[in-house]
Formats: structure tokens, C-alpha cells, sequence
């Protein structure tokens, strides 16, 4: 167990430190993106862009200045923004991951449910009217834009219709701390995530009915139905938990993106400040300590989903337990 | 046992699929009968359709393309028309049966022990603890070392003929008056392979059971069954006590099948009697005998279907018997018969 | 007789996870001669086929010799087996996985013959491979018509038959074949035997030739070789080992195969528990957990190979003489 986690723990460190390595050198490849005269501001003496060069480091070699960042961003936690001078990145990442964090769980808990019970119902009637209706919805919700499903919710809820009794309830837009009133959190957040779930929905119902439908092939569904169990004990209790292996891993890859910045759409049309929308912002500023920031902190996401998922795994499958 | 009624009566029996808006037939007017405590044995090569037989009784052919025609009769009870729920009762419990491959018969994500419990659990009023006792007592019976450890592992940490075992257990938890074994060794070891036999032929006297054992080896056959049935291209070739039909088989088919297997003892040939060609697929079955385009034997009036005749202790699907034209006894070989 | 292969303690690990070893082949030696049909029987997991892959070079040895016609091949790169390779081919058990289906017939026999230089280190011509082609359909009883279809248009026996043809393409002295005839009906299988047994009368042929059924091997083999969890367990003439089996596990094997005979089952050895797993395999004979003359030697101490009669080897400490 002990092995096992450090293991992992290592495969987590190599990875943090690759790709940092790629982001620093691909910003320092992109044409125009020299910081130095970003900070200087425009028409900069030569001695403000020397000092600028100096204080920051700039004149140092690669090496010297990806180990400085990295202890900044690491062990010091005091690395500063090259866009807004002084501004420390850390607290500002602090700040947006629990609204992408409330964002991407939400949404999660939503689309995991309702595409459970699509997909397990779509199975179950497979070839009926029942099946084509559900995946025809499933479709549909693929085939939306988020941003253009969140603009009508908006349109719908916060406009046109937000005087009505329906969606009174609808606070402004914006994020609320669950800290500062768990209702509100609610409230602010269930329209996004809604709008976050639907595209998911969409492509998990469809990914387990189709699992569901080749495991019904299976000899031991056979088994089980010899057993004279009923069509739905043999479809819940067998079928469903051995078709859940791609469901589990395609979630684990999804989640970790969404929490990573992932979903930035979303974030953008409701107008919460997370994750997403900071790494876009340090983007288009060619920010890199802000970059540098975000790109560590959904890096560790992704590995931590993953390792997740392999708990599942573990749950879900005694294969897997016994490594084979 | 001859008197008695037949615990299992299946009458024309016919199964087909439709397919490019044609039905095509699999199994054609099988007709057998199991007693109870006897174990029949249905032989036939692939895509003779000993297996579709088995399924088409369990009703375990859901496709909806499929039509199923006939009578099939467990202790005077119509099966086919009987609705699933009603059906759920038999299944699992009166009739049970065990399938090819032990490696993935079994849920890989649940313990041999949980599956054997849900088993009798879903057909009778008794408590996990009860249940649990009762399965480790089966698995005891069928030779499972220590049990009680057994039946708390999973599916792939058995070996393959452990998990046969299992299976044999799971079915048997009920009582079954009937199990059907479809292939149960083919995928064994045949060391471990007559371990199995010999578990599958002492069930009679050990729980009462009748067995359907289907295979497509003749050895397995005379090895273990009372009655034999031949089927070739879906048709019932031959039926009749194993002791008939291994000594003189009246079909050509049976006769030349038994001569195609390499003899184990006495001389041996420089080359194997064996049959040319293949089965035909089902839309190519011609109209009269199935095996006519494979027979020595062939004539004339063969492009007749023929029917089942009786000769001798068997029931035969040819029409030699009746010209007069018996095949010989089989020459066998060796000290054995 | 000269030999044409000879193996020489062979020894092949197969490396698992969480450190363990599978010891798939353990210190086997033996020689196939030149003209023989050396059938290679055991059940699963005993290293049959391991051994087969091993012989040919298609696996890679953890340790031993192998020798072709006294060429050391045991080491040597791919590029310098290539010419050796000409001389040894291999059948497979599942037909249709070793046939690509989206190639024709035809091509896939040309294809050995055009990669492959003939004798003369020429290139061969169109005309010379079609020749050849047609040559090959004729020796395993096919309609020439067939070079045109796919592999999914033909049933399993003709599929084996095109899988013999492409391994006879280039002419080869020896071919390993791996349960050749275990995935077909019956009937069928005695075509394909038939067939093995011809082809080796007419083109002078050498198979080691592996199957789990005895009966299929007692009735293609000149020698066979007994294997049980990687070693060679008894090694002898087909009809002295089938006769008089000295090794208590073939004896046991021989009496466990059902045959199509009313009484036959009742002079039966019924062996208890399935095979030990190879990952760890018992101490001293492999085969003492299972055996019904074990004493307590057999525990302790291995036995090795050893000669009991002219060309009769078995491996164990009270053999049935």
C-alpha cells in the first residue's frame, strides 16, 4: 500500500515537473512574449528595461530562472504576476478554485445521475421507442453549445422571464461562498451546473448504454438469467456495475479537466470567477507565473482524478485487486 | 424408468431466425424425451444446434427475430407458453444448467459464495447465514477444497476446473430435477475433464437429478450417458441407448462420425476414415437428407426427407434400415466391449 | 537418422507483475530428427507451446541452445535467421486469426514468396509465384479459385488447409504445428490430419506437431514428448509410451481421455485437483501433489530425465516398468 503510494506520488512529482519544464520553455519560444518589456510598460528607457531585466532575473539562464520560479510558486508562494506588478498568483488561484470546484462537483453529481439512469433505461428497452427517444435526447445535448445553451438560460431566467413565478428565485449572476450561505451557493450555482451537466449527459448515457448492451452478451448474463433471476436484478446487479469500467474512467479524465479550468465556457457566460476564466486571462496577457500557476494546479487534478479512479477500479472490479 | 412419464418431453421442436426476410431454420422437428434420473446425451458437430436445443428449452433466446415452434413439456407442464414470470419459478430451480466456460460464466465482480447465495435466495425464503451454510455444504459435495475459503473468492482466482465445480454447485442449489450441461468439459483439462464426468454421472444418485449433457465429443458420450441423441445440420440424425448406438450405429452419419475419431488403442490406421466436405449451412440444407451430399451410402431416394424410423433399440433418421440395408456392427478394436 | 533440431536445456522465465517469475520452460532438451513426427503433448499451461514458439525462434529464450542442422540459432539476430527461417514455419490452432481478412487468399501466400529470395538468391518472377501458387492449392486439396476469396469465405478445416499452404510456400524442412486441428469438429479434424500425415509422405517433411489430445497425436506421431509444467516428463516411441507409459502422469493422462466406447471408462486413474499454478510450482517432482505413487522422496528431490529403455526417457523416481 505504502509502495503503491509513493509510487504514485512520484509518477505525480515527474509529471508536475514535465510539464512545467514545457510550459516555461514554450513561452520562452513564443515570438513576443519577452516579459521584460511588458513590465518596463511602452517606450521604456534602456536603463528602466536593464533594471527591469535585472530585478526580475530575466538576464539569468533558463535553468536559474525556472528553478527561481519554481521555488516561488512551491516553497516561498510569494510569485508575483508579470501582468499586474505585485499581484501574488497563489492567493489569487486560492481564491477561484472553490467556485470551480463547486462548479465541476455539481455538475458532476447532476450528470452522473441522470446519465446513469438514461443509459440503464435506454438498455433495458433497447430496440423500443423508449431507447430512441432517450438517445435522441442524449444527441441533442452533445450536438449544443454550452455558451449558447447558457446565454438562453440566462436570457430565460435572468430576462424575459425572471419576474415570473418560475424563476423569481434566480439570484444575479455571480458566485456565492457556500461558507457565507449554503442556499445561495445553491441557488446561484444550479442553473450552470445544469448547463454543464447536459453535454456530458449526453455522451455518458450513450457510452453506458452501449456498454450495457455488449455485456448482455455475455456468458454470465446468461448465467444469471438461468439463474431465474428477474431481467432487472440480472441488468442491475450484473450488468451495470461490470459495464461501469469505461464510464468510471472516461469521468475520472472529464472531471479532472473541468476542475482544471476545463470549464471555462461556463464560467464565462455566468460570469464566476474560477479557474477557467483565470488561466484565460493570464493567456491572452501572456501572464507566465499566472500560467505557470494554473497549468501546476489542474496538473495535480488530473493525476488525483486519476488515482481516484483506480480506487474505483479497485471497488468496482477484484481484478483488479489482484493486479490482473 | 421406462414406464415412468418423461420428466422432460420436447415434441418438433423448431427454432429459426429471420434474416434478410427469410426464416431460417436452426433446428428443425427435434423431438426427445429425458426420464427422471437419466442422463441423455446430445452430441453434433458446430451448427448442428444441440446447443440453440438447450437455450430454445431454458428460453434464454430472447432475440426478437427468433420464432420458436413446438411443445416442450416439463412434468406435464407446457413450457412454451407459460408466461416469464411463471417461467422464473422452473428456471434456476426445476430445470438448471451450466455452460461451456467456467472462466466466464461467473460476474467477474462478485464472489463465487455471493452468486451461489443469490441463487437459492431467489427461490426460496431463507436467511443469508442459511444460505451461506447451504453453499458451502454444495460446494463441499463437489469435491471444492476448504470450502468455506472458496466461497468468499472471486470468480478468477479459481482455476478452471474449481470453477466448474462452482458452477455445478450453483446449479444443483435448488435441487434441480433437470440440469442441462452444456459443453461442461470442452474447455477443461482432460484430466480435470474426468474429474467433472464423473461428478456429473454420480448426480443422480447423489441428488436425483436428470442431465442433458450436451458435447460435441462421442468419448464424453460413452463415457457417461444413458441415451444418446445425434443431431446433424438441426435434424435428429439418431436416438437411442448408448449402448445401441456405440455398438451398431444405424445412421451413416453416426457410423462414420464414430470411425473419424483417432482410436486410442490397437493398430493404428495409416490414414483416418474421414468424412469429406462440411455440414451444410442452414439455407443450404438440401430438401431430402441432410447428409446425403457427405454419404457413402447415398441414393436416389434420399432426396426424400426421411423420417424417423425405429431399428433395432434406436430411432433413425435414414432410410437404409428400411431397404433392408442395416449398416454392419462397428469393428472395434482392442480388449475393451 | 540425422537430427534436425536439437534443444539444449532450454529455459524460458516469463516475468509477471509484482515481481514473479513464470518458469514456462524449465531445462528441456530434446532433438527432433530429420523425416519424424515428434508429438508434444500436455495439458494446459505445461509449456507445449511455449516450447514450440521457442524452437522456431519466435519467442526469445531466457537461457539454453537451440541448434538447426548444427547451426547455433539460439542467439543470433533476425537478419541472419532469415534464410534459417525458409526452413521452419509454423501452424497455428485459431485459423482465422492468423489469416489478415481484408487480403486475398493469393496475396497472402505470394507474400513470403516475393519477401524471400528462391534459392539461387534470385527474386522470383510473377510467373514463378503463380506457378507456385497454384503448385500449393493442388497439395492441400483446394480448388484453385480459392486464391481469389477472402478468409472469411471459408469454413475453419479449408481455412487451416490455406494456413498449411502459406506454411509450405517457401518449402521449408520442418513445421511446429500448435494444436492444429483442437478448434475443428471432428469430422473435419480427420481431414486435416489425413492431410499432415500426406503432405509428409510426399514432400518429405519433419513436424514436432502440439495437441492436448492424445488421440490426434498417438495417430500423427512417430515419437512423443509427455511435458507437465514446463519439463518433459517422458519422451519415447508413440506406441511404448502409449503402450506401457512409465511415468505415472501419462499413464493417468492416457486413461482420462474419453473414448467413444461403451465400459471404457472403468480401468480410469482419476488424478485429483486441477494443475498447480506454474508461478510456483511444488517442490521436487512437479507432478507429487497430484501423484497417486508419491512417496516422500518425491517431495524433496526432482527427478531428472533419465534413460529406462532404448530411446524411453522419463522423468521420475518409481516409473512403471
Amino acid at each position: 500500500m505504502l509502495k503503491a503510494l509513493l509510487q504514485r506520488f512520484g509518477q505525480t512529482v515527474f509529471v508536475l515537473f514535465g510539464i512545467s519544464v514545457l510550459v516555461f520553455l514554450v513561452f520562452f519560444a513564443t515570438p513576443g512574449a519577452d516579459p521584460t518589456s511588458r513590465i518596463a510598460g511602452k517606450n521604456a528607457s534602456p536603463e528602466t528595461i536593464a533594471k527591469v531585466r535585472q530585478e526580475y532575473g530575466f538576464d539569468r539562464p533558463l535553468p536559474v530562472q525556472y528553478a527561481t520560479m519554481m521555488k516561488k510558486l512551491f516553497i516561498t508562494q510569494d510569485l508575483t504576476s508579470y501582468a499586474n506588478r505585485g499581484e501574488k498568483v497563489v492567493p489569487e488561484l486560492i481564491k477561484a478554485a472553490p467556485v470551480t470546484l463547486s462548479l465541476a462537483t455539481g455538475g458532476a453529481v447532476i450528470w452522473v445521475v441522470v446519465s446513469i439512469l438514461m443509459g440503464t433505461v435506454a438498455a433495458a428497452f433497447r430496440g423500443t421507442w423508449i431507447d430512441r427517444t432517450l438517445m435522441a435526447i442524449g444527441l441533442i445535448g452533445i450536438s449544443i453549445p454550452v455558451f449558447w445553451l447558457g446565454q438562453v438560460a440566462n436570457l430565460i431566467t435572468q430576462a424575459r422571464y425572471h419576474d415570473t413565478w418560475l424563476f423569481s428565485w434566480v439570484p444575479a449572476l455571480g458566485y456565492v461562498p457556500f461558507a457565507e450561505s449554503p442556499v445561495g451557493w445553491f441557488k446561484a450555482l444550479i442553473i450552470p451546473w445544469c448547463t454543464l451537466a447536459v453535454l456530458f449527459i449526453g455522451v455518458y448515457a450513450r457510452v453506458l448504454r452501449s456498454d450495457l448492451v455488449t455485456v448482455s452478451g455475455e456468458d454470465f448474463m446468461r448465467t444469471a438469467r438461468a439463474k431465474g433471476l428477474s431481467p432487472t436484478r440480472v441488468l442491475l446487479v450484473h450488468g451495470l456495475r461490470t459495464s461501469m469500467i469505461t464510464f468510471v474512467s472516461l469521468f475520472g479524465m472529464d472531471f479532472a479537466q473541468l476542475i482544471g479550468g476545463g470549464a471555462l465556457l461556463t464560467e464565462v457566460v455566468f460570469g464566476l470567477q474560477g479557474v477557467g476564466r483565470l488561466t484565460y486571462q493570464a493567456l491572452s496577457a501572456l501572464d507566465l507565473p499566472l500560467i505557470m500557476a494554473s497549468v501546476m494546479y489542474s496538473a495535480v487534478f488530473v493525476v488525483l482524478a486519476n488515482a481516484l479512479v483506480d480506487v474505483i477500479y479497485i471497488f468496482l472490479d477484484p481484478r483488479v485487486r489482484d493486479g490482473r | 424408468m421406462a414406464g415412468d412419464a418423461p420428466l422432460l418431453d420436447v415434441r418438433d421442436l423448431c427454432v429459426s431466425f429471420r434474416s434478410g426476410g427469410r426464416d431460417v431454420p436452426i433446428i428443425e422437428n427435434v423431438s426427445f424425451t429425458v426420464c427422471e434420473r437419466e442422463i441423455l446425451g446430445i452430441v453434433g458437430e458446430s451448427g448442428s444446434g444441440k446447443s440453440v436445443t438447450a437455450m430454445a428449452i431454458m428460453r434464454l433466446i430472447d432475440d426478437p427475430g427468433v420464432s420458436l415452434r413446438g411443445s416442450v413439456r416439463f412434468r406435464g407442464q407446457e413450457l412454451t407458453t407459460l408466461p416469464q414470470k411463471a417461467f422464473r419459478h422452473i428456471r434456476g430451480r426445476e430445470i438448471a444448467m451450466i455452460f461451456q466456460d467456467p472462466m466466464t460464466a461467473f460476474t467477474p465482480v462478485y464472489t463465487i459464495g455471493w452468486q451461489i447465495d443469490e441463487a437459492i435466495r431467489v427461490h426460496e425464503r431463507v436467511s443469508k447465514s442459511e444460505a451461506r451454510t447451504r453453499t458451502v455444504r454444495l460446494l463441499g459435495d463437489m469435491g471444492v477444497p476448504d470450502p468455506e475459503r472458496t466461497a468468499n473468492r472471486y470468480p478468477h482466482q479459481l482455476s478452471g476446473g474449481l470453477r466448474q465445480r462452482a458452477m455445478i454447485a450453483m446449479a444443483l442449489s435448488c435441487n434441480p430435477a433437470l440440469l442441462i450441461a452444456d459443453e461442461p468439459t470442452t474447455a477443461l483439462d482432460v484430466t480435470v475433464q474426468a474429474q467433472i464426468l464423473d461428478l456429473l454421472r454420480n448426480l443422480r444418485t447423489d441428488y436425483g437429478s436428470a442431465v442433458m449433457l450436451i458435447t460435441h465429443d462421442m468419448g464424453v458420450v460413452a463415457e457417461t450417458c444413458d441415451h444418446v441423441m445425434v443431431l446433424y445440420s438441426g435434424r435428429v440424425a439418431e436416438r437411442g441407448p448408448a449402448s445401441a448406438i456405440f455398438t451398431q450405429p444405424a445412421h451413416p452419419y453416426t457410423a462414420a462420425l464414430l470411425d473419424s475419431i483417432p482410436p486410442l488403442t490397437g493398430p493404428r490406421p495409416m490414414r483416418l476414415p474421414s468424412i469429406a466436405g462440411v455440414p451444410p449451412a442452414p439455407l443450404e440444407r438440401p430438401p431430402g437428407c441432410a447428409f446425403a451430399p457427405r454419404c457413402h451410402y447415398a441414393h436416389d431416394a434420399c432426396s426424400v426427407l426421411p423420417p424417423l424410423v425405429r431399428f433395432a433399440e434406436q430411432d433413425v433418421a435414414c432410410i437404409l434400415p428400411g431397404e433392408g440395408k442395416a449398416l454392419p456392427p462397428r469393428i472395434l478394436h482392442g480388449a475393451e466391449a | 537418422m540425422t537430427d534436425i533440431l536439437k534443444a539444449i536445456e532450454l529455459r524460458k522465465d516469463y516475468r509477471l507483475p509484482r515481481g514473479k517469475t513464470l518458469r514456462a520452460l524449465d531445462n528441456v532438451s530434446l532433438t527432433v530428427r530429420s523425416g519424424e513426427v515428434l508429438g508434444l503433448v500436455g495439458e494446459s499451461g505445461c509449456g507445449k507451446s511455449t516450447l514450440g514458439r521457442c524452437l522456431l525462434r519466435l519467442t526469445d529464450l531466457t537461457s539454453g541452445t537451440i541448434l538447426f542442422e548444427d547451426q547455433d540459432i539460439s542467439r543470433t539476430n533476425e537478419r541472419a535467421l532469415r534464410p534459417v527461417r525458409r526452413q521452419m514455419q509454423m501452424v497455428f490452432q485459431d485459423s482465422y486469426a492468423a489469416l489478415n481478412p481484408k487480403r486475398r487468399i493469393g496475396d497472402l501466400l505470394a507474400e513470403p514468396l516475393r519477401v524471400h529470395p528462391d534459392k539461387n538468391g534470385q527474386k522470383r518472377s510473377r510467373q514463378v509465384i503463380e506457378a507456385r501458387l497454384d503448385e500449393l492449392m493442388d497439395l492441400v486439396s483446394l480448388p484453385r479459385s480459392a486464391l481469389a476469396r477472402y478468409p472469411h469465405e471459408f469454413s475453419g478445416g479449408q481455412r487451416q488447409r490455406i494456413n498449411i499452404a502459406r506454411a509450405l510456400a517457401l518449402s521449408p524442412r520442418l513445421i511446429v504445428a500448435d494444436e492444429p486441428v483442437s478448434a475443428l469438429d471432428v469430422s473435419v479434424q480427420a481431414q486435416i490430419v489425413n492431410l499432415f500425415t500426406d503432405l509428409k509422405e510426399q514432400l518429405g517433411l519433419t513436424y514436432v506437431f502440439i495437441a492436448h489430445d492424445l488421440a490426434v497425436v498417438r495417430q500423427i506421431s512417430t515419437r512423443v514428448a509427455v511435458m507437465y509444467l514446463g519439463a518433459i516428463v517422458e519422451l519415447g516411441d508413440t506406441d511404448t509410451v502409449m503402450q506401457r507409459p512409465a511415468h505415472p502422469y501419462t499413464a493417468a493422462l492416457i486413461s482420462a481421455v474419453p473414448e467413444p466406447v461403451i465400459g471404457a471408462s472403468d480401468r480410469r486413474i482419476l488424478l485429483h485437483g486441477d494443475v498447480p499454478s506454474p508461478v510456483s510450482p511444488p517442490s521436487g517432482c512437479r507432478f507429487h501433489t497430484r501423484c497417486p505413487k508419491a512417496e516422500k522422496r518425491c517431495s524433496e528431490e526432482a527427478p531428472l530425465l533419465r534413460s529406462i529403455d532404448e530411446g524411453h526417457e522419463v522423468s521420475c523416481h518409481f516409473p512403471n516398468l
